[in-house]
C-alpha cells in the first residue's frame, strides 16, 4: 500500500504516456496491414508491400509533393517574420507595443475553424480564385505567431554583454548581429522554423476553407477518408514520423550547445560547464 | 547605442502588415457579410441583417450546446490526464525528462486526421477495444462505442492533450524546490505543501493549457465527423458545411461570429488574470 502511494503518481504517468503513444503505434502497425478490403480497419496479414510501393499512388504523391512545398515556402517567410517581430518586441521600446502584441495573440484565441472562413470570406468578396496561392497566404498568416513565440522565449533569455564585447573588438552593427546574434538565437530561430513547417504540414481546417481545387496531404486524406484510405497514406505517416524524431533530436542537440555557448559568458568566479572563453572567437573576426 | 526610433517599425513591418491584411481585415470582411442578406444564387447585399444572428442561434443551439459541453469535458479529461503526468515528469523524471517530454509531444509528429483516423480504427465495431469492452461486460453485445459522444470526447481530449502537458509541465518545472522544502520544515504535510505551494505556483501553467485545449476544440469539426455521427455534429461541422458545401455564406459567418465571441470572452477573462503577454510564455515574471 506505501508502494503504491509511492509510485502512484509514475503508474498513473506511465498509462497516459500509454494513452498517448496507442494510435501511433497503430498508425505504424496498420502500414504493414494486407486489407481485404479497400478499408484499412482490421488486421488481416503482414505485408511489406505497402512499404515498397509507397509512392506508387500518383493522387497521393502529387498531394504529398503539394505540402511540402508549400510547408517549406510558408515556412522561410513566416520565419522571417516572426523573428524579426520578435526582435522588435525583446529589443525595443516602442509605441503601439500593445495592439502589436495583441495582433500577435489574436490568431493564436481564434478557431481556426473562424480564421478559415473569415479568410475566404475576404476572398469570396475580391472574387480571388483560391488555389496553392491562397493556401500559401494562409499558412504564412498562421505560423508567423508560433515563430515570435519561439524565437521571443529564446532572446529574453539572452546575455546582451556578448554583444558589446563583440563591438569592443571593433564589430559593425551588422557584422555583430550575422557573427554574434545570429549563430546564438539560431535554435530558437531553427525550433521556430520547424514548428511552422509541422503547423503547415499538418494544416487542415484553414486550408479546406480556402484551397480550392489544390490538394494537400491532409486534404487528400480528408477526401480518401470516405472511400477508404489506402494503406500507403500509413507508410508515408510513419515515414514522417521517423523524420520528425530525428529532426527533433537534431535541434535538442544543437539547443544544448548553444546553451553551453552562451553559459560560458558568466561572469569570472561563477564556474560554467561547457567551452571557454574561447567560445567567443567565432564573434572576433 | 545609436539606433534610429524607426528601426523596431522596420522590424514589425512586413510580419504585422501580413497578419492585418490577411487576419485582421478577413474578420472585418466576415462581420460584414454577416450582416447581409441574400443568397449565392439571388446575390447578397448589406443591409444589417441582424437576423441572421438570431437564426444562428435558434437552428442551432443544440450544436452550440453540444459543441461548448464536448470541449468543455475534453478540457477538464485533458487536465486530469496532463497533471498527474506534468507532475511525474518533472519531479520524477530523472534523467529521463527530456526523453519522456519527446514522447509527450509524439501525437504531433503524427498527422492530425491520421492520428483521428487510427482512434476510428481502435474504436471500430469489430475492433479490440470493443470487444474488450463486451468481454469485461461494460458494453452489450450489439453496443458500440463510434459514433458516440464518448468516442468524440476521447478524440478531442487525445488530440490536444499536449497543448495542455506543455505549459503544466513549463510552471511546474520553473517552480523552485525550495519553496516545498521551506513548507515541509514548517510542518506542512506533503499534501498541505502540494495544495499550498506546488499547486498556486502552477496555475498560470494550468490556465495557458485549459485555454489551449478549450479553443481548438470547440472549434474542431474533424473528430466530430471522423468519430461521431450524425447525432454528434459540433459548430465546426455546421459552419463547414454551411460554408464549403452549402455556400450560405452569411448564416456561416454569423454562426462563425458567435464562436468566436464565446470564446474570445474565455480568453479576455484570462488576460485580466494573468497578464496581456501571458499567452506568449512567461519567462518574463521568471526573470
Amino acid at each position: 500500500m506505501a508502494w503504491l502511494r509511492r509510485n502512484g503518481i509514475r503508474i498513473y504517468g506511465a498509462l497516459a504516456i500509454a494513452y498517448m503513444l496507442i494510435p501511433i503505434v497503430v498508425i505504424a502497425v496498420f502500414s504493414f496491414n494486407d486489407p481485404t478490403g479497400k478499408f484499412n480497419f482490421t488486421w488481416n496479414g503482414f505485408t511489406l508491400e505497402h512499404w515498397e510501393n509507397a509512392f506508387s499512388l500518383p493522387a497521393l504523391n502529387e498531394a504529398f509533393v503539394t505540402s511540402l512545398v508549400l510547408a517549406a515556402l510558408a515556412t522561410v517567410v513566416a520565419t522571417i517574420f516572426g523573428t524579426l517581430i520578435a526582435l522588435a518586441l525583446v529589443r525595443y521600446e516602442f509605441r503601439g507595443r500593445g495592439p502589436a502584441n495583441i495582433l500577435i495573440v489574436l490568431p493564436l484565441a481564434t478557431p481556426e475553424v473562424v480564421v478559415g472562413a473569415a479568410l475566404l470570406s475576404m476572398f469570396v468578396y475580391f472574387e480571388v480564385a483560391r488555389g496553392f496561392s491562397t493556401l500559401l497566404l494562409a499558412h504564412i498568416m498562421f505560423s508567423i505567431s508560433f515563430v515570435v513565440i519561439v524565437v521571443r522565449s529564446r532572446l529574453i533569455g539572452f546575455d546582451r554583454s556578448i554583444e558589446e564585447a563583440a563591438r569592443d573588438l571593433g564589430a559593425g552593427s551588422f557584422e555583430t548581429f550575422r557573427l554574434v546574434t545570429l549563430p546564438l538565437i539560431m535554435p530558437g530561430v531553427l525550433g521556430g522554423a520547424l514548428l511552422a513547417f509541422a503547423l503547415s504540414l499538418d494544416d487542415f481546417v484553414i486550408s479546406n476553407f480556402n484551397s480550392g481545387r489544390e490538394e494537400t496531404f491532409p486534404l487528400f486524406i480528408f477526401g480518401a477518408s470516405q472511400r477508404g484510405i489506402p494503406v500507403e497514406v500509413n507508410v508515408i505517416a510513419t515515414m514522417l514520423f521517423v523524420v520528425t524524431v530525428i529532426a527533433m533530436i537534431f535541434v535538442v542537440r544543437q539547443q544544448r550547445r548553444a546553451e553551453a555557448l552562451a553559459s560560458a559568458s558568466v561572469p569570472a568566479g561563477e564556474s560554467a560547464p561547457g567551452p571557454g572563453p574561447g567560445a567567443l572567437s567565432a564573434g572576433s573576426a | 547605442m545609436t539606433r534610429s526610433r524607426r528601426t523596431p517599425y522596420f522590424l514589425l513591418g512586413p510580419g504585422l502588415l501580413w497578419l492585418l491584411v490577411f487576419f485582421a481585415i478577413p474578420m472585418a470582411f466576415m462581420a460584414y457579410i454577416s450582416l447581409n442578406s441574400g443568397s449565392l444564387s439571388e446575390g447578397f447585399e448589406f443591409n444589417w441583417e441582424w437576423q441572421n444572428f438570431s437564426d444562428a442561434l435558434t437552428d442551432y443551439g443544440t450544436q452550440f450546446g453540444r459543441t461548448f459541453i464536448y470541449a468543455g469535458v475534453a478540457t477538464v479529461l485533458a487536465l486530469l490526464i496532463a497533471y498527474p503526468l506534468a507532475y511525474a515528469i518533472a519531479f520524477k523524471g530523472g534523467r529521463w525528462k527530456t526523453a519522456l517530454l519527446f514522447v509527450v509531444v509524439a501525437p504531433f509528429f503524427t498527422t492530425y486526421l491520421i492520428r483521428t483516423l487510427a482512434w476510428q480504427t481502435i474504436l471500430a465495431d469489430e475492433g479490440p477495444f470493443v470487444a474488450f469492452l463486451q468481454g469485461v461486460g461494460l458494453v452489450g453485445q450489439d453496443s458500440e462505442v463510434l459514433d458516440t459522444p464518448g468516442s468524440v470526447i476521447l478524440g478531442l481530449t487525445y488530440n490536444f492533450l499536449p497543448f495542455m502537458i506543455l505549459p503544466i509541465y513549463a510552471s511546474l518545472e520553473a517552480i523552485d524546490g525550495r519553496l516545498v522544502e521551506a513548507a515541509k520544515d514548517l510542518y506542512a504535510s506533503s499534501k498541505t505543501a502540494f495544495l499550498r505551494v506546488t499547486l498556486p505556483l502552477s496555475m498560470p501553467g494550468v490556465i495557458a493549457g485549459t485555454l489551449l485545449t478549450f479553443i481548438p476544440a470547440a472549434g474542431d469539426y474533424i473528430n466530430a465527423d471522423f468519430l461521431g455521427g450524425a447525432g454528434q455534429q459540433m459548430i465546426g461541422n455546421v459552419i463547414q458545411n454551411l460554408y464549403i458545401e452549402q455556400r450560405l455564406y452569411p448564416a456561416a459567418a454569423a454562426l462563425s461570429f458567435v464562436l468566436m465571441a464565446v470564446v474570445l470572452v474565455f480568453v479576455l477573462a484570462y488576460i485580466r488574470f494573468a497578464g496581456s503577454e501571458a499567452l506568449m510564455g512567461e519567462e518574463e515574471e521568471r526573470a
